[in-house]
């Protein structure tokens, strides 16, 4: 029954399918290259936010855990001993010379010696710090609110997001690590400045003297080592413009996911 | 006897458009999963990654005579896969460390940013697609008529699997409606294993633990939940190979056509009444 015509179209199918294949593996690679499609594909991101957004309660809490469930051994990543002469001069007097500065959009701009830090309110929290990469890892982390903070400087009304500006670049003489936040993270109830880590003072690894938790988030968002917390109404004059170190490199401002 | 050749209108518009979209959704899906895998090539149990509780690791390894070797290491035993998983070749001779190799992986390099963004980009498009198809079928009796199975045909399961088996499929118009086999595993696919990928990836979203935090407790934590969508990712690799095999043997171009045009051919002496 077969005709050869039939055969034919059933060849130029199958060839057409592998040429599709083929095709469509290459054509990714250079779709991923350009960036027409790529700013194509970063609107999900906006879609992931802003349904995440509507569908959180504002003050919904990430889970916490019990001091059972912490990890033995919390990875440190990225930089994990910065190199940067005024840290390394920092860390060798017990930072008892260092202080957090907090300036931009404030109305009192203000800095802080860990010693005051220590001594305001405090909280602390177990939870799940959610590597991009796709490890977890659980410890209790001690601090002091960022809300608390912001409170004592005065947040002025132009401000939208809080940048968090770091002592260290992850390639030496490179680019400095920072993040930022937008003010409903940044005033939740579990967004701290955290000093302590599993009852000890914060180790070098793991960002002494000071890192940010922030805990919707993935951890990229948790920067370490802060040097500084600047307000600010807008992201796009500030590194490359994306908002943090890991944004001016492709990944998601918005990490809820 | 030569029986007569007619056309049968086998898939609605809505079918078809789903099933391509989902077939070009769960390309990207699975070569941009992998791709983030990659990053951190391991899967394990609970809510953390302890290190030395890895249910299955893919790493290089270095041997006395300075070789590369790709190893997969599943519950404590180790697996030479060099070329394939932990080591493998993208362009030149030498051996590089990469969990699957780069033309399983979307972008083909070792790109976490961008794998992440053809991922949720195409996650929302299987999403909303498959909510659609899915609210059709139940409206417009497509479950109903051609998906749920008749309890005569559920007693003939075993019979069935015999024919396929044998390769003896169904013929004349029996062929152009869905056998019980089919209609099981279509019905899987789209009420328990899609709902499952998509439940485990939402779990991962530190986000979503906070809105919904008995979603990754459902699954014994967020690494489990990793793991599931790993499997459940490797389900579908399965199935698609299945279905993939059963399009080929049961005739590619009048399966492939009828997918693409709605229109399948079938040989049969039955009445058009039966045509529908």
């Amino acid at each position: 029954m077969t005709s050869p015509r039939r055969l034919s179209r059933r060849q130029f199918g199958v060839r057409g399918l592998q040429l599709l294949g083929v095709s469509l593996l290459t054509g990714c690679d250079a779709l991923s290259q350009s960036s027409w499609f790529a700013s194509l594909l970063e609107r999900a991101e906006g879609l992931t936010r802003t349904v995440q957004r509507a569908i959180t309660p504002r003050l919904a809490l990430a889970r916490e855990f019990t001091e059972a469930d912490r990890s033995r051994v919390f990875p440190g990543n990225g930089t994990v001993d910065p190199s940067e002469p005024d840290y390394q001069a920092l860390a060798g007097g017990g930072f008892s010379a260092y202080r957090l500065e907090i300036r931009g959009l404030v109305e009192r701009p203000a800095s802080f010696s860990l010693a005051e830090l220590r001594g305001l309110p405090s909280r602390t929290q177990i939870t799940r710090h959610d590597c991009v990469e796709g490890w977890s890892a659980i410890a209790k982390w001690k601090g002091v609110r960022l809300a608390a903070l912001l409170e004592q400087v005065g947040v002025k009304p132009g401000a939208r997001y809080v940048v968090v500006h770091c002592f260290d670049a992850l390639r030496e003489g490179g680019e400095k690590y920072y993040e930022s936040l937008d003010l409903e993270d940044a005033l939740h109830e579990q967004t701290i400045l955290a000093y302590d880590m599993n009852d000890q003072a914060l180790p070098v690894t793991n960002g002494a003297p000071l890192r940010l938790r922030v805990e919707r988030q993935l951890g990229y968002k948790a920067a370490k080592y802060v040097r500084r917390v600047e307000l600010v109404e807008r992201l796009d004059t500030i590194g490359q413009g994306k908002g943090g170190y890991w944004e001016d490199r492709g990944y998601e401002w918005y990490a809820g996911i | 006897m030569v029986l007569p050749e007619r056309r049968v209108y086998r898939h609605a518009l809505p079918t078809r458009l789903g099933h391509w979209l989902t077939a070009l959704c769960l390309l990207v899906l699975v070569m941009s999963g992998l791709q983030i895998f990659n990053a951190h090539p391991s899967l394990y149990w609970g809510e953390r990654s302890d290190p030395d509780r890895a249910l299955l690791r893919l790493k290089a390894v270095e041997t006395a005579e300075g070789e590369t070797r790709g190893i997969t290491e599943i519950l404590g035993r180790e697996f030479d896969t060099t070329g394939l998983l932990g080591a493998s070749r993208r362009r030149g001779p030498d051996l590089e460390e990469r969990g699957f190799p780069s033309w399983a992986t979307l972008p083909g390099d070792q790109w976490l940013a961008m794998g992440r963004r053809w991922h949720f980009f195409f996650a929302w498009i299987f999403v909303v697609n498959g909510l659609g198809f899915g609210l059709w079928a139940l409206a417009r009796g497509h479950l109903a008529h051609d998906l749920w199975p008749t309890r005569a045909e559920l007693r003939g399961i075993a019979r069935s699997l015999a024919d396929h088996l044998r390769f003896r499929h169904p013929s004349g118009m029996a062929a152009s409606r869905y056998n019980v086999l089919q209609k099981l595993s279509y019905l899987g696919v789209i009420f328990a294993l899609a709902p499952l990928i998509v439940s485990t990836g939402l779990a991962m979203s530190p986000a979503m633990d906070a809105i919904v935090p008995w979603l990754p407790s459902l699954f014994g934590g967020r690494q489990s939940a990793r793991t599931v969508h790993f499997v459940a990712c490797f389900t579908f690799v399965g199935f698609i190979a299945g279905h993939l095999f059963m399009v080929v043997v049961t005739g590619l171009w009048n399966n492939v056509r009828s997918m693409v045009t709605g229109w399948f051919r079938v040989h049969s002496k039955e009445g058009l009444d039966d045509i529908t």
